[in-house]
């Protein structure tokens, strides 16, 4: 097919995940109304060798990447369907990003059942990867809230899947790698809130035994954990951070902040802007500032939950050879020493990151076959990309997780040993009976091929 | 509708509904709470517009599945739509189509389509609403008019497209001196720069003089609370046209544009 300036015609087009390791030429189409997605399918199916949907490219690893295939860029199917103000029900397109539904629900009193880190995400992606946040101990994943999706397999054929109807397709979609078909819509139950402010506590803590003192201690009583930590800082010092908790506030307005950001990074800094002195020098900064500043606040829902939402961009901070994601989940019999055992790892290679975020994920069983998360402590971190070095580093990682009985998480991990994926997630065997014969991703052809 | 009812929430006709630009303008619309009745030629896209915009706080959204350059009976389409509306207050005109100027160099077809679709279907819809408008007891009932800066000078890739842009935008002009001497009517020209929507999507459009369909529609809401007739969106667009009414014609020939 050419280029004829219609919609749903594939065009070139270059795209590379969030973590910009790799920049490869794709075929994509962009249809704008639903009615356009099958020819698209069953035409972009003949033509190439396979098809994935993709939202906003917020994945860092090659799961949102189909180089040798086509893509379906879903961002223009963003319409919202049907409301239902009592049960908070919200039937939405799948490419809707997390933006327009607050955009629309905040003033409304409701919100997202749970986000993860950033509103630029499509309501495909949030299910295809079963995405989690910070309440994920008291409201499970993502997945949770969905009731039913429309699924377009390749053949053209819409069906419904949901806990009664087709439950097992329901089953691999929800965190499926959009691998099972395209999600044309979603049915999402969102949750009432007393105001769009979040009282938070801020407090430092010294030890990673500490953090998970204080992990357990607030989950009875605050719906939003997480925390901060120091990955370069070492001895005495390991594992220090900062532990944030906080609740809807029963008092303040329901308002959005704007959605534009106003700062941005417009190119590639060079690569030295971001070495181990300035990475050291942010952490000590950040623990410092923030020890000082401890104690509660109200703030807006925005820097509580977006804070790298106000830097567009943000991603080229690391410069043109792009940066590596690594987060794990651990079971909570071994979790304070897995934790602690990677942090040394990290502190040890002095190739921390800003980033490095701890949690501990609740009971809540996730709803998918690949769903990342389980009982235990979940640790995010990236890591500049430094070629060979950082890959070391990382498999340095790896042989805790794997000792530790744990998994890492597809959407971050653009080099996830395949030996790692099927350890990790024990459905994935029956996970393969439901993928769609004609959708594939780079990231399921390396755990296919592995 | 008394005098102070603003018109973002009044009635409001918007002929080529699917239009991106349109659909990004009727979701800030609908915001608003306003009263709108979506013209295109598919009726089930329109149905997901209206849909979407019932979900975001229209308070009444009706669809007309009509071909804008095919309809014979403008008029009676018109005063059916009023009818069902309870009025008219606003009419936005985004429907369009840019055409193929390497057919429109030869085919006098492909030339008689462009004008059609972009002018001559466009000042018929125009003249046969204002009786509509007058009826409205808005306080500034109001014609506005998507243009293009591809009408302030005609250039080799596409001069069929800005002929037709360049005639329409003359015929606002001329409707918004007509309305002067009342007060009462506004007659509004967008002279729009380079968005991306389908219209251009075969383009290479990327770039710094690109803009989001929402970020147009920003700009078109602001405007309809504005006074003033000629507009150009995004702004900077005035003195970028300027500069290239004023290039003379020895050079302007020789760059491709
Ligand atoms: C700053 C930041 C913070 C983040 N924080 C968190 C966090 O706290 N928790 C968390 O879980 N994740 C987090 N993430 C990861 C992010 O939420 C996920 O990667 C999410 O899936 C990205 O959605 P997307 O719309 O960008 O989808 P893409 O990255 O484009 O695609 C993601 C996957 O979804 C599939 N997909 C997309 N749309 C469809 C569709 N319509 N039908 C079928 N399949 C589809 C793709 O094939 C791909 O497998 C964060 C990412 C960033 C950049
Ligand atoms: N995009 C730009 O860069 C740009 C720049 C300057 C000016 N403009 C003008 O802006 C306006 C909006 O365009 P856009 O950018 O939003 O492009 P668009 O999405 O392609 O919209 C054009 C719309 O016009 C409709 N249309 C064409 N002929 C029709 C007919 N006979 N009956 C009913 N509908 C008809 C098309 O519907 P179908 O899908 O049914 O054909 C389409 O929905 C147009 O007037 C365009 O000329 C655009």
């Amino acid at each position: 097919m050419t280029a004829d300036g219609a919609n749903g015609a594939f065009q070139d087009r270059n795209r590379r995940s969030w973590g910009r390791v790799a920049r490869r030429p794709h075929k994509v189409a962009s249809p704008r109304f639903r009615d356009e997605v099958q020819a698209v399918l069953v035409g972009g199916c003949q033509s190439y060798k396979s098809v994935l949907g993709v939202g906003l490219g917020r994945s860092y690893s090659d799961s949102c990447l189909n180089p040798d295939g086509a893509v379906v860029d879903t961002t223009a199917l963003d319409r919202l369907i049907a409301f239902d103000g009592e049960s908070g029900v919200l039937r939405v397109e799948s490419g809707a990003s997390l933006w327009d539904i607050l955009e629309f629900a905040v003033p409304r009193g409701f919100f997202l059942p749970t986000t993860p880190g950033t509103r630029y995400v499509t309501v495909g992606g949030a299910v295809a990867n079963d995405v989690h946040g910070k309440n994920h101990h008291r409201a499970g994943t993502f997945g949770n809230h969905v009731l039913s999706l429309g699924l377009m397999r390749s053949d053209g054929q819409e069906l419904r899947v949901s806990r009664d109807q087709n439950p097992d397709l329901f089953q691999a979609t929800v965190g499926g790698l959009g691998l099972t078909g395209l999600i044309l819509w979603a049915d999402l139950k969102l949750t009432r809130i007393p105001s769009s402010h979040i009282s938070q506590q801020s407090i430092p803590f010294h030890s990673v035994s500490e953090f998970f003192d204080l992990a357990c201690e607030s989950e009875r009583d605050f719906e939003h954990t997480v925390a901060w930590v120091d990955c370069l800082s070492a001895g005495d010092n390991l594992g220090r951070g900062i532990f944030s908790r906080g609740n809807w506030s029963e008092v303040g307005s329901l308002t959005n902040e704007p959605a534009r950001n106003r700062l941005s990074i417009p190119f590639d800094p060079p690569a030295m802007a971001l070495n181990q002195f300035s990475v050291r020098a942010f952490n000590e900064a950040y623990f410092k500032l923030n020890k000082a500043r401890a104690g509660e606040s109200t703030v807006k829902y925005g820097p509580f939950f977006y804070p790298l939402d106000a830097i567009r961009h943000w991603n080229r901070m690391y410069g043109a050879q792009g940066f590596y994601q690594y987060q794990s989940v651990v079971p909570p019999n071994v979790a304070r020493d897995a934790t602690a055992e990677m942090l040394k790892e990290v502190s040890h290679s002095g190739q921390g990151s800003f980033l490095a975020v701890l949690k501990t994920f609740g009971d809540v069983k996730s709803p998918g076959m690949l769903s990342f998360p389980a009982p235990g402590a979940t640790l995010a971190l990236d890591f500049p990309n430094r070629g060979e070095e950082t890959l070391r580093l990382l498999s340095r990682l790896d042989r805790v997780v794997d000792n530790a009985g744990g998994r890492l998480y597809p959407a971050k991990d653009g080099r996830l040993p395949p030996e790692q994926f099927w350890r990790g997630y024990p459905d994935a065997e029956t996970f393969r009976e439901y993928v769609d014969p004609k959708f594939s991703s780079e990231f399921w052809r390396r755990m296919i091929a592995g | 509708m008394d005098q102070s009812t603003d018109l973002l929430s009044g009635r409001i006709l918007i002929l080529g509904a699917l239009s991106g630009v349109a659909e990004a303008t009727a979701r800030k619309l609908a915001g608003h709470g306003g009263r709108l009745a979506l013209v295109g030629r598919r009726a089930e896209r329109l149905e997901n517009l209206r849909d979407d915009l019932r979900v975001r706080g229209a308070a009444d959204v009706r669809c007309y599945d009509i071909d804008l350059v095919a309809e014979a009976h403008k008029a009676q389409q018109l005063s059916d739509i009023a009818a069902e509306m309870g009025g008219i207050d606003a009419v936005l005109v985004f429907y369009g189509a840019l055409g193929d100027q390497t057919t429109a160099d030869h085919d006098i077809n492909e030339v008689a389509r462009i004008i059609d679709v972009n002018f001559t279907s466009a000042v018929q819809w125009i003249t046969a609403v204002i009786p509509f408008l007058d009826a409205s007891s808005a306080t500034h009932p109001t014609i506005l008019a998507v243009s293009s800066v591809a009408g302030d000078r005609g250039r080799r890739s596409n001069y069929a497209y800005g002929a037709a842009k360049g005639g329409l935008s003359v015929f606002m002009q001329g409707l918004a001196h007509r309305f002067a001497k009342d007060g009462r009517l506004r007659a509004v020209t967008i002279k729009m720069g380079f968005v991306k929507t389908a219209m251009t999507a075969h383009l290479d459009n990327d770039g710094p003089l690109w803009i989001e369909p929402d970020d147009a529609a920003d700009a078109i809401v602001d405007i309809l609370k504005r006074k003033g007739s000629i507009f150009y969106v995004p702004w900077f667009w005035r003195f970028i046209m300027l500069a290239v009414r004023s290039t003379p014609s020895f050079i302007f020939n020789k760059i491709n544009l």
